[in-house]
C-alpha cells in the first residue's frame, strides 16, 4: 500500500493540469489512468501505420493561454499551429469561404448576399463582446447564488459589475443570446440560408440540439470564445496531433514530481469515516490518499466508482439524471493522397481548413430530427478537417489524414446496441457524402477508424460518447455543473472533487476545469496563490 | 384643448378594455377604436352556424387576473361562469384515460409512484410560477442604465426567487431554462401522463417538448392567479370581453367598434392622434395601442418615426403562431370510448407520448401540417346551454402543430390539417365526422387575418426568455411606452403576455397615469 497525498483518477487533459497545479504545490500526486496511454479525449494514436490520428478531440483553441504560459507548455512540445481557411461547398458546387481579412471575407458574404456584407460587421463586434465578457469568468469557480457565504456574494457582486460594464444593450443582448437558438441568432443578422448555415455549425457540434433548438447560440460562443496566440476565435492544430496537448501537460506535471499509472482504472473510491481515505483499482492494488479528485464524468464518477452506501441519495439520484446524450461520431481516415474538391480547384488554401457541405438550415435541422427517431443523420452535418495539410508529421509524406466529425450519431439505435452492421452503414453514409464532393476520395481511402458514440464511450469512457461530458444547456451549465450546490469542485464527501470538463466551464480542451479544481483544493489546504485565476492578460 | 385630453385606445381586446377601463376610473376620456363589429379581439364569441356559437380563437380561462376582475366588477357586469375548475382528460389510445383533477391524477394504469411524483410536481411546479405571477403586477425594470425604481423592481424578482428557499431555488434555476421533455422524463414513467404534461407546456408556442424554454412557458400557463386552473365562461370567450366593456364604459369609455385604424398621427415629436381607414381623423394627446407592436410601429405608426436599431428589433420579434383552431358543429354529443357522460365536457387532450407532439412539432418545423397532430378538445356546450340548440353541441379545439407559412399554399393546408385532425378525433370518437354539421379551421395565418395579430400568434409573440419581462416586446422599451412621445402599448406582446390576463393593459394603464404625474 502506498500514501499519497492526492490521487487524481483519469489522466485526461484535466485530470492532469490538475494533478499538475497539486504537484507543483508541493504535494504527493498520482494520476491513474485506465488506457495504456494518457490524455483520455485529446490523444494521438498510431492506428494504421505511419498514420498519427488525434482519434477523438482534433482541434486546438479553447486552452487557456494563462495555462499555456503557467504550466510552461511550449517548453513541454506543444507548439499550436493556427490553421486558416475553412470553406462550405453546396450540393449545386457554390462555395462560402472563410478568410482571415476581414474586407476579404465582407466581399465573399457580399458575392451571396450583400446585405448580409454590411451585417457581418455588426455580428462579428457582437460575438466578440460576447467573447470578452465570459473570457475572464472561465478561469474563475462560479459563485452559488443561493447562498449568503460573504465568498459568494462578493463573486456575486464582482459578475454584476463585469456585467453592467458593458451597458444596458449588452445586458438585453446576452440575456437573449444565452437563450436563443442558433437559426434565430443569425436570423437577426443574415439573410442567406447559406451563410446562416455556414456559421451555425458551431452551434451544434457536440450537443443533442439542431439548429432551431432555443439553447444552441451559447454552444456557439463555447466554440469562439478560444484563441490561438491571442487571435480570438481562431483554431489551430497540436503539431502531432491532440495527444501532444495531453503528453505537454503530463511533462510539466511529472517536472514537479508527479507520478502516472496508466493501465490502472480504478474499481473504487474508498471512503472511511465520511471522508475520502483513497482509492483501488481493479487489479487488486489499494492506494491511500486523503484527497481524490475524480476526472471522470459526473455520471460515471457518482454511478460507477462509489459504493452508493457512501453518498447521499440525491446523489446518486442526480448523477442518473445527469444529461449526457452522446450525439457526435468520427471518422479517422488515412489517406493515399490529397482528395480533390472540384468545386475548389486545385490548390485552394481554403481546403486547409474545416470543410462542410452545406445547403440549408432545414437540412441541419432534419439532421438532428434523425438523431431524435434513434438513429443516425441520413445528411450528417460535418466538420471535415486535413490536419496533415497543415502538420506534416501527422503522415508519411504525400499521404494524408483526415478527421471527420460527424453529427449527430445516437448512442442506441432505436434504443438498441449498435451492431456491425449499423456501424458499416453509418460508415458508408459519411464515406458517400463526402465522395459525392469529392469524386477521387474513395479511391484515396486506405484505412477508416469508425468511432460511435459507443466506441467513444468504451474507450475514452465518457458516458454514451458525449463529448463535453454533459450537454451545455442552461440547467447544467455555470452553477449548475455538475449539480446545483455541487459547482464549487467539491463532492459530497469530504475529501472528494471533481475536475472535469462536467464541471465550470465545461468541455472543450480548455484544462480550466482541471486547474480552477486544482485553486479549491488548494484553497481547501491553504495554499492560495499558485493557480492563476481570472483574467490575466488578454 | 379637450383633443389633446383626449386617450385613444387602439383595439378592444381584452387588455385595451382593461386599459380603457382603467384610465376612465381615474377619470380620463377615453376612446377606444375597434376594427370588428364586436368587442373582445381574440377573446370572442361567434356564430359558427345558425344556432351554434362558439369562442372565436382563445376557449377557456385560465388566467384572468382576479384583482382586476374584482376592481372592474365583472361579476355585476354580467360575467358568470357556466363551469369552473375543469378537469383534464388524457386520452389514451386504448387502455385507461388519464384524470387530472387538481394535484390528483388518477387512472387505473397509473403507476403507483407516478402518482405521487404528479402531487410533487403539482405542487412544485405552481410554486415556481408564483414567481412568475408576481412580476405580472410590476412595471419591468430597465438593467443597467435604469434609476432607483428599476433597482427596486429587478431586486424585488431576485428576492422571489430567494423566498423559495434554497432547495426549491437551486431546482428552479436549474428547470427555468430547459425543455419540459427533459423534466418529465426523471419524474414520470406513464407516457400517457407525461404527453399530457408536455402538452401544456408547448400549448400555444413555438416549441417542441424538446425544445428548451418549454418549462419556462408552462410556468408562464401557471402564472395566473387560477395557477392553471381552467374555466368556461357562460356564452364563450366573448363574455369576458363583453363585461370588461360594460365596466369600461361605466367608468365613462366610449367605444366605437367598427372603426379600424389606419394611421398614428404625428405632430412633430409626438402622437396627434389616429386616423381611420375612412379618413376620419381622431385628435388625441396619448394613444395606447392593444394591437401586436409589430403592426403598431411598422404599420400603423410607419418606421420613419423609429430609430434604425428598435426597428430592427421590432422586425425580429418572434412571432409566428403554431398553433391551429378547430370548429365544429355536432348533430349530437359524440361518443368516446371509455369516456363517462360525466366527464365528456372536460377539457380532453389527444397527446398519447411526448414523442407524439414533438413528431407533430417536427412537421410544422418545415411548413408542413402535421398529419398526426395533438389536440385539446372542448365541449363547451355540455356546461354551457347558450352555445348550441337543445341535445346538439359544438367543439371548440386547439390544433397542434400548424405553420405560419405553409408549404402548400393556405387552402389545401387548411383542408389538410382539417383532414388530419377529423381523423385523429374520429379515431378518439368514432362517427363523429357522420355528426358535423358546420366545420372551421383556422390556421395562424387566418388568425392573422381575423383577429388582426401579426404572425397569428395567441400572445403576439412567442413567450421565451428572450422576449419576457424586460426584454418583452423588445429589450429597452419593456415600460410600455414606445419611443415616440405619447405612444403606448398595452397589448399581450407586451409584460406579462397573452393569456386573457389584462395584467398587460393595467400596467399599461399605470404607467400611463404615473407619467403624467411626473410631467
Amino acid at each position: 500500500m502506498t500514501h499519497y497525498d492526492a490521487i487524481v483518477v483519469g489522466a485526461g487533459h484535466n485530470g492532469l493540469t490538475n494533478a499538475a497545479y497539486l504537484a507543483r504545490s508541493g504535494l504527493k500526486v498520482l494520476v491513474l489512468e485506465a488506457n495504456p496511454w494518457i490524455g483520455g479525449a485529446a490523444v494521438s494514436r498510431e492506428i494504421e501505420k505511419g498514420w498519427i490520428y488525434s482519434n477523438c478531440s482534433y482541434v486546438c483553441s479553447l486552452l487557456r493561454p494563462e495555462l499555456f504560459r503557467d504550466l510552461e507548455l511550449a517548453r513541454h512540445g506543444l507548439q499550436v499551429v493556427p490553421y486558416g481557411g475553412g470553406v462550405s461547398i453546396t450540393s449545386n458546387g457554390d462555395i462560402l469561404g472563410n478568410y482571415t481579412d476581414e474586407q476579404v471575407q465582407r466581399r465573399e458574404f457580399a458575392r451571396h448576399n450583400p446585405r448580409d456584407a454590411d451585417a457581418y460587421h455588426r455580428y462579428s463586434t457582437d460575438v466578440m463582446r460576447q467573447c470578452k465578457f465570459i473570457r475572464p469568468l472561465l478561469l474563475r469557480t462560479p459563485p452559488d447564488p443561493t447562498s449568503f457565504k460573504p465568498r459568494d456574494i462578493r463573486e456575486m457582486m464582482f459578475l454584476g459589475r463585469e456585467f453592467a460594464k458593458f451597458g444596458e444593450q449588452f445586458i438585453y443582448d446576452t440575456m437573449r443570446f444565452y437563450s436563443m437558438s442558433i437559426a434565430d441568432f443569425l436570423g437577426e443578422y443574415f439573410e442567406s440560408d447559406l451563410i446562416k448555415c455556414h456559421l451555425s455549425g458551431s452551434g451544434i457540434i457536440g450537443s443533442a440540439m439542431g439548429v432551431y433548438s432555443p439553447g444552441t447560440a451559447y454552444v456557439l460562443l463555447h466554440h469562439y470564445m478560444g484563441d490561438v496566440d491571442g487571435s480570438i476565435g481562431a483554431w489551430g492544430f497540436a503539431r502531432g496531433g491532440m495527444g501532444a496537448v495531453s503528453k505537454a501537460i503530463a511533462n510539466s506535471f511529472k517536472s514537479f514530481g508527479g507520478e502516472i499509472q496508466t493501465d490502472a482504472p480504478v474499481a473504487r473510491v474508498i471512503v472511511k469515516g465520511g471522508r475520502v481515505a483513497g482509492v483501488a483499482t481493479t487489479n487488486g492494488n489499494e492506494y491511500r490518499a486523503k484527497i481524490v479528485v475524480s476526472n471522470l464524468d459526473p455520471r460515471r464518477t457518482y454511478t460507477k466508482i462509489f459504493d452508493p452506501q457512501d453518498l447521499p441519495p440525491a446523489i446518486v439520484e442526480k448523477a442518473k439524471n445527469w444529461k449526457i446524450r452522446g450525439s457526435s461520431g468520427k471518422l479517422n481516415i488515412a489517406l493515399d493522397g490529397l482528395p480533390e474538391f472540384p468545386a475548389l480547384g486545385k490548390n485552394n488554401p481554403l481546403a486547409c481548413g474545416d470543410m462542410h457541405f452545406l445547403d440549408s438550415l432545414e437540412k441541419m435541422e432534419r439532421a438532428y430530427d434523425d438523431w431524435k427517431n434513434g438513429t443516425w443523420s441520413k445528411e450528417p452535418y460535418l466538420d471535415l478537417l486535413i490536419p496533415s495539410m497543415t502538420d506534416p508529421t501527422m503522415a508519411p509524406p504525400g499521404k494524408h489524414f483526415m478527421s471527420v466529425f460527424v453529427q449527430y450519431v445516437p448512442p442506441f439505435i432505436n434504443g438498441r446496441e449498435w451492431t456491425d452492421a449499423d456501424r458499416e452503414g453509418f460508415k458508408n453514409t459519411v464515406l458517400d457524402q463526402i465522395a459525392r464532393y469529392s469524386p477521387n476520395f474513395r479511391s484515396l481511402v486506405r484505412h477508416v477508424e469508425c468511432r460511435t458514440p459507443r466506441e467513444i464511450e468504451n474507450e475514452v469512457g465518457l458516458t454514451e460518447g458525449n463529448i463535453f461530458q454533459g450537454e451545455l444547456t442552461m440547467d447544467q451549465l455555470l452553477f449548475n455543473r455538475p449539480f446545483p450546490g455541487y459547482a464549487q469542485y467539491r463532492g459530497p464527501v469530504k475529501g472528494f472533487y471533481m475536475c472535469g470538463s462536467g464541471t465550470h466551464p465545461g468541455g472543450g480542451v480548455m484544462a480550466a476545469p482541471g486547474a480552477n479544481a486544482a485553486r479549491e483544493i488548494l484553497m481547501d489546504l491553504r495554499r492560495p496563490g499558485i493557480v492563476p485565476e481570472g483574467w490575466q492578460d488578454d | 384643448m379637450t383633443d389633446r385630453n383626449r386617450i385613444v385606445v387602439i383595439g378592444a381586446g381584452h387588455n385595451g378594455l382593461v386599459c380603457a377601463a382603467y384610465l376612465a376610473r381615474a377619470g380620463r376620456q377615453v376612446l377606444v377604436l375597434e376594427a370588428a363589429p364586436q368587442v373582445g379581439g381574440a377573446a370572442v364569441t361567434r356564430e359558427l352556424a345558425k344556432g351554434f356559437r362558439v369562442s372565436g380563437c382563445a376557449h377557456v380561462c385560465y388566467q384572468l387576473d382576479s384583482g382586476i376582475a374584482r376592481e372592474l366588477a365583472l361579476a355585476s357586469h354580467g360575467l358568470k361562469w357556466a363551469r369552473e375548475g375543469l378537469k383534464t382528460v388524457a386520452l389514451a389510445g386504448a387502455g385507461e384515460h388519464l384524470v387530472l383533477d387538481g394535484s390528483r391524477a388518477e387512472s387505473p394504469a397509473l403507476p403507483d409512484a407516478d402518482q405521487k411524483a404528479y402531487a410533487d410536481y403539482h405542487a412544485r411546479m405552481r410554486r415556481f410560477a408564483r414567481v412568475l405571477g408576481k412580476q405580472h403586477h410590476r412595471i419591468p425594470p430597465r438593467i443597467g442604465g435604469g434609476g432607483r425604481s428599476d433597482m427596486m423592481t429587478a431586486a424585488a424578482l431576485g428576492l422571489d426567487i430567494r423566498r423559495l428557499g434554497r432547495d426549491s431555488m437551486r431546482e428552479f434555476l436549474r428547470i427555468a431554462g430547459i425543455n419540459i421533455f427533459d423534466v418529465l422524463e426523471e419524474l414520470f414513467e406513464s407516457p400517457l401522463l407525461k404527453g399530457a404534461l408536455a402538452f401544456d407546456a408547448v400549448l400555444g408556442t413555438n416549441l417542441g417538448p424538446r425544445s428548451n424554454n418549454s418549462v419556462l412557458a408552462l410556468l408562464h400557463r401557471l402564472s395566473g392567479d387560477a395557477q392553471g386552473s381552467l374555466s368556461l365562461p357562460e356564452g364563450g370567450m366573448g363574455s369576458v370581453s363583453e363585461a370588461l366593456a360594460a365596466a369600461a364604459r361605466a367608468a365613462g369609455a366610449t367605444i366605437r367598434v367598427n372603426s379600424p385604424v389606419a394611421r398614428i398621427t404625428m405632430e412633430g415629436d409626438r402622437v396627434s392622434g389616429v386616423e381611420l381607414e375612412d379618413g376620419e381623423i381622431v385628435p388625441a394627446g396619448t394613444v395606447v395601442s392593444n394591437a401586436d407592436p409589430a403592426q403598431t410601429l411598422l404599420r400603423l405608426l410607419g418606421p420613419r418615426h423609429l430609430e434604425t436599431g428598435f426597428v430592427h428589433r421590432v422586425r425580429h420579434i418572434r412571432s409566428k403562431g403554431m398553433a391551429a383552431k378547430l370548429h365544429l358543429a355536432l348533430e349530437a354529443m359524440p361518443t368516446i370510448a371509455r369516456l363517462g357522460p360525466d366527464l365528456a365536457g372536460e377539457r380532453l387532450l389527444i397527446a398519447p407520448d411526448p414523442g407524439y407532439i414533438e413528431q407533430a412539432f417536427d412537421a410544422a418545423k418545415y411548413g408542413q401540417c402535421s398529419p398526426e397532430p395533438a389536440l385539446e378538445i372542448m365541449f363547451p356546450s355540455v356546461y354551457d346551454k347558450t352555445l348550441a340548440p337543445a341535445g346538439k353541441h359544438v367543439l371548440s379545439a386547439i390544433v397542434l402543430y400548424a405553420p405560419f407559412d405553409p408549404r402548400a399554399s393556405d387552402a389545401p393546408a387548411r383542408q389538410q390539417m382539417l383532414d388530419g385532425a377529423l381523423a385523429v378525433l374520429e379515431r378518439a370518437a368514432p362517427g363523429i365526422r357522420r355528426q358535423v354539421i358546420a366545420s372551421e379551421l383556422l390556421l395562424p395565418a387566418d388568425i392573422e387575418r381575423e383577429f388582426r395579430i401579426t404572425g397569428g400568434h395567441w400572445h403576439h409573440g412567442e413567450l421565451a426568455l428572450d422576449q419576457m419581462l424586460m426584454l418583452r416586446p423588445v429589450p429597452g422599451a419593456a415600460q410600455y411606452a414606445m419611443p415616440v412621445n405619447g405612444l403606448w402599448l398595452c397589448g399581450a406582446g407586451c409584460h406579462p403576455g397573452g393569456g386573457v390576463i389584462g395584467a398587460a393593459g393595467r400596467n399599461a394603464a399605470n404607467a400611463v397615469l404615473a407619467q403624467e404625474k411626473a410631467a
